[in-house]
């Protein structure tokens, strides 16, 4: 691996293209990455930075092109062969078994048969001379996600590899985490290192990245560095377009205004040893606010959305209320006909059905309140009804297609998104629960559905909105609370509010609570 | 060279309609070796097998009575599949449908009038749905594999009426044979046209079965809870289905299917309860919904085809000698082919070299110096 001659580039990819069916994933992609750079891959969901990455650790075929490494031209067939070169990566949703610890998963990624106890010293000694604390002897499903990230990077330096890619490592860190993998990062690169970081947050690629590549459609449109440009001129190069700033109209009368959606003293008991209980919780949403739940991914928020939409049933009727009746016992059905609607995080499986059509999808959340108008007598559904209601709302949202009425699997995540949020939307509900509104979702679409739920809340409903993206909470929220380890921080008007303040609460830093220890032990 | 499968962006169309008929040519490929390898012209054994069966009126009335149950169970088991419910003991509830069914005829053969076919054949339905609700009961309640459980209760189906035939129901006067009294003519289900044949209303009942359950499952709320609870069982609950009501309506509906198919076959084409009252029609089903695309309208095109093959195979054995058995490895292998044709729907097959990424590069890459 010393073969190299002095300002070479460590990788170099030149025109490659991966095709999937009619897709073109990857369209003559070029990159280089010099020694001790980290280089930023910028991009839009579908723009193709997965699909690259996956054909650089060799997970992906590439259908054309070339790669060359210090600058031999080399094929990557497999993770095996991208790790003996000197690549390793770190993916965004971890591989790891919650029921070992952390050195007995980096035991099993490392094969080679090495005992546990010397990784466990060899883990522990990097761990610290990064700055990443970690036990590895404690079990992953103790961990909270940063720390498990760090098992990642660990697994990742152990193979000491000269190329570290890095993949949406902060999306599931607080600020003050982020800040903690940034200083690593900056270390590693001072040994020389490269680093390939992918990410949409713009902010931290100004910040920490040297060169960046920007990804639209599959093609390279331009490679840049990024400390000369602004948040806007590399958004634009992503996007391709302006992206509208999301308008929000001071809220006014809100201390006043009806409870619509009240949480009193929510409590539930984990599902799975895994899943997080939920304690004590309480909130109230008034017509016409957005409030904001934050919190690292894994805290509680998808066990409190079953809750509160009565996919799970509670035992007190009066610890979910909706327009000031107890809702508590009610089914999702129940909670949807006094006025409710629900955007539940997965959008394929969960909120919507794969392989049936928009129309379809449409019926599957609303045949209950919209009984009359799209099911006639004898249970019969009212095939134009729902037809003219769901291209209403595809214009509505803008949602773009390549059918007049596809599979909700043919349509990209955004577009799909657009389409559920407004489906509820058009309900005109006067309670909305989204879960990760925006997650996933193209920059332009993420600005219409957070427009469409200000507006919503403006015109006199209560919205409520769990994200896991802070600009997008900062964005759009009159008050912001945070959910760690299955418990809710007070609310915070978003003038008191700061990125430090709601990292430290992200962090379990809530003044006034004590510390629970695990009771699942 | 090597296939390479790759996945489609969208299901095909095409495909999910020619994967029955892709199956069958290669089941007739697959057959004609067989009949080859038995030392027997294929020709022969296929005009014998496919065509002499059917080449006369009373001979389709023959048919009819064989698709009768097929298509009746088929379209009710679609229903099951749909939702992603297994179940697979529909020949258990056919039989239960023709003991339940059977109680007027053989314990009150006074009681006659116009009122007891539509109570036996009511009787019947009650039968199948009662027995088909145990491995519902069982699967909702304790979390059992539905797969397991109804597949064991035919056995003690089997046996229960191997049982009360020999037992309690003998006809005294039926001088030891292990069989009820005959049916008296107010429970015998008429024939259709009995001056050309057989056929009886189980016919009728299977047609109109399948269209109100191609209504159920293509227009109305109820078919749209079946088909969102088996494909995305999480957006179902989303939706706000039950799943627990699911696997009983499923269950019940097509338990109280293959139970009208039993009584039917029972007061229609036997007349009286035998040890053995079907040739295995409730697992044949099984190959009759999926051949039939678990499309209501598919199974029965479905149900005539496989109708032939028990046919068939009554046909080569008393013509050319094979064992009967021969419909069995038929309706098998017919099944084995539309399963793995069905692989079409999702995927399209490529040939391609196996180096075939360096040759596109190579070309490419001479041009770019």
């Amino acid at each position: 691996m010393s073969a190299d001659q002095d300002g070479a580039n460590l990788l170099e990819v030149r025109g490659l293209t991966k095709i999937f069916g009619t897709l073109t994933a990857c369209d003559h992609v070029d990159l280089n990455i010099a020694k001790g750079e980290i280089h930023a891959l910028l991009g839009e969901n579908g723009a193709g930075k997965s699909t690259l990455v996956k054909m650089l650790f060799g997970s992906l075929e590439p259908n054309s092109g070339e790669i060359f490494w210090n600058g031999q031209a080399v094929r990557i067939t497999s993770p095996g062969t991208a790790k003996k070169l000197g690549i390793g990566m770190v993916f965004q949703h971890f591989s790891l078994f919650e029921a070992l610890t952390a050195a007995e998963n980096i035991a099993l990624s490392l094969d080679d048969g090495s005992p546990i106890s010397t990784i466990a010293a060899k883990a522990r000694a990097l761990s610290y001379s990064y700055g990443l604390p970690l036990d590895p002897l404690s079990l992953v499903g103790d961990l909270s996600v940063g720390e498990r990230q760090r098992i990642e990077i660990i697994r990742c330096l152990l193979q000491t590899p000269q190329l570290i890619i890095l993949d949406e490592p902060t999306s599931v860190l607080t600020p003050q985490e982020a800040d903690k993998l940034f200083e690593t990062l900056e270390r590693l690169r001072s040994e020389g290192k490269s680093i390939l970081y992918i990410s949409h947050r713009l902010e931290e690629v100004k910040r920490i990245c040297d060169r960046a590549t920007v990804l639209r459609h599959g093609k390279v449109v331009g490679h840049c560095n990024p400390r000369q440009e602004t948040a806007s001129s590399l958004a634009r190069m992503m996007v391709g377009n302006e992206v509208l700033a999301v308008v929000r109209a001071p809220a006014e009368g809100i201390e006043t205004a009806p409870v619509l959606l009240q949480i009193r003293e929510l409590t539930r008991k984990p599902a799975t040893p895994f899943s997080i209980p939920l304690r004590n919780i309480n909130l109230e949403v008034r017509a016409g606010e957005v409030i904001g739940i934050a919190g690292v991914a894994g805290n509680g928020q998808g066990e409190f959305f079953e809750s509160v939409s009565g996919e799970v049933l509670q035992q007190d009727a009066g610890s979910v209320r909706i327009r000031g009746k107890d809702a508590g016992g009610l089914t999702i059905t129940g909670r949807r006909l006094m006025g409710a609607a629900f955007v539940p995080e997965e959008r394929l499986g969960h909120g919507a059905a794969p392989r049936m059509k928009l129309s379809e999808n449409l019926l599957l959340s609303r045949h209950a309140t919209d009984g009359k108008m799209f099911v006639g007598a004898g249970g019969m559904v009212k095939g134009d009804a729902i037809h003219t209601a769901a291209q209403r709302i595809i214009k509505a949202m803008d949602v773009r297609k390549s059918a007049p009425d596809p599979e909700a699997a043919a349509l990209s995540g955004g577009n799909l998104q657009k389409f559920i949020v407004g489906r509820e939307l058009d309900r005109r509900p006067s309670v909305l629960v989204v879960n990760q509104p925006t997650w996933g979702v193209d920059a332009g679409a993420a600005a219409h559905i957070r427009q469409a739920l200000i507006e919503l809340a403006r015109s006199g409903s209560a919205v409520l909105v769990i994200s896991q993206d802070l600009d997008e909470l900062f964005e759009i929220s009159d008050a912001i609370t945070v959910m760690h380890n299955g418990e809710l921080s007070k609310p915070l008007p978003i003038a008191e509010a700061t990125f430090e303040k709601i990292g430290l609460l992200m962090g379990g830093a809530e003044p006034g609570h004590a510390e629970h220890t695990l009771e699942t032990a | 060279m090597r296939l390479e499968l790759v996945k489609r962006p969208q299901r095909s169309m095409l495909f999910s309609a020619l994967s029955p008929f892709i199956a069958f040519v290669l089941t007739i490929i697959a057959g004609a070796i067989m009949f080859a390898l038995l030392g027997v012209n294929p020709l022969t054994a296929f005009r014998i097998y496919f065509i002499e069966p059917i080449s006369q009126v009373w001979q389709l009335h023959e048919l009819a009575i064989k698709a009768a149950p097929l298509i009746l169970i088929a379209v009710g088991l679609s229903v099951c599949y749909k939702a992603n419910i297994w179940n697979i003991g529909a020949e258990g509830q056919f039989i239960l449908g023709g003991i339940v069914g059977s109680i007027i005829p053989v314990l009150f053969p006074q009681f006659e009038g116009l009122l007891v076919l539509p109570l036996t054949l009511l009787l019947g339905m009650v039968g199948g749905a009662a027995y088909a609700a145990i491995p519902a009961l069982l699967k909702t309640r304790f979390n059992t594999n539905e797969i397991l459980t109804s597949l064991m209760l035919v056995y003690v189906a089997q046996l229960f009426l191997d049982w009360l035939v020999r037992g309690p129901w003998r006809d005294p006067q039926g001088h030891g044979f292990p069989q009820t009294i005959q049916f008296n003519d107010s429970a015998i289900l008429p024939e259709l046209l009995p001056e050309s044949g057989r056929a009886n209303w189980g016919f009728v009942f299977a047609l109109i079965a399948a269209i109100l359950i191609w209504i159920l499952m293509s227009r109305m709320l109820k078919g749209f809870e079946v088909r969102v609870l088996g494909s995305s069982p999480r957006a179902g609950r989303f939706a706000g289905f039950g799943l627990n009501r699911m696997v009983f309506f499923a269950f019940l509906l097509s338990g109280a299917l293959a139970g009208l198919a039993g009584i039917s076959e029972v007061s229609g084409a036997i007349g009286q309860l035998q040890p053995v009252i079907s040739p295995g029609y409730g697992f044949t089903a099984i190959i009759v919904a999926f051949l039939g695309r678990l499309n209501p309208l598919g199974i029965v095109a479905a149900g005539l085809v496989l109708a032939l093959t028990y046919l068939g195979g009554e046909a080569v054995q008393s013509a050319l000698g094979i064992s009967d058995k021969v419909a069995r490895v038929f309706q098998g292998m017919l099944l084995f082919f539309v399963l793995g044709c069905d692989t079409l729907i999702h995927y399209r097959i490529r040939l391609t070299g196996f180096s075939a990424p360096k040759l596109e590069a190579g070309p490419k890459l001479e041009e770019a110096r």
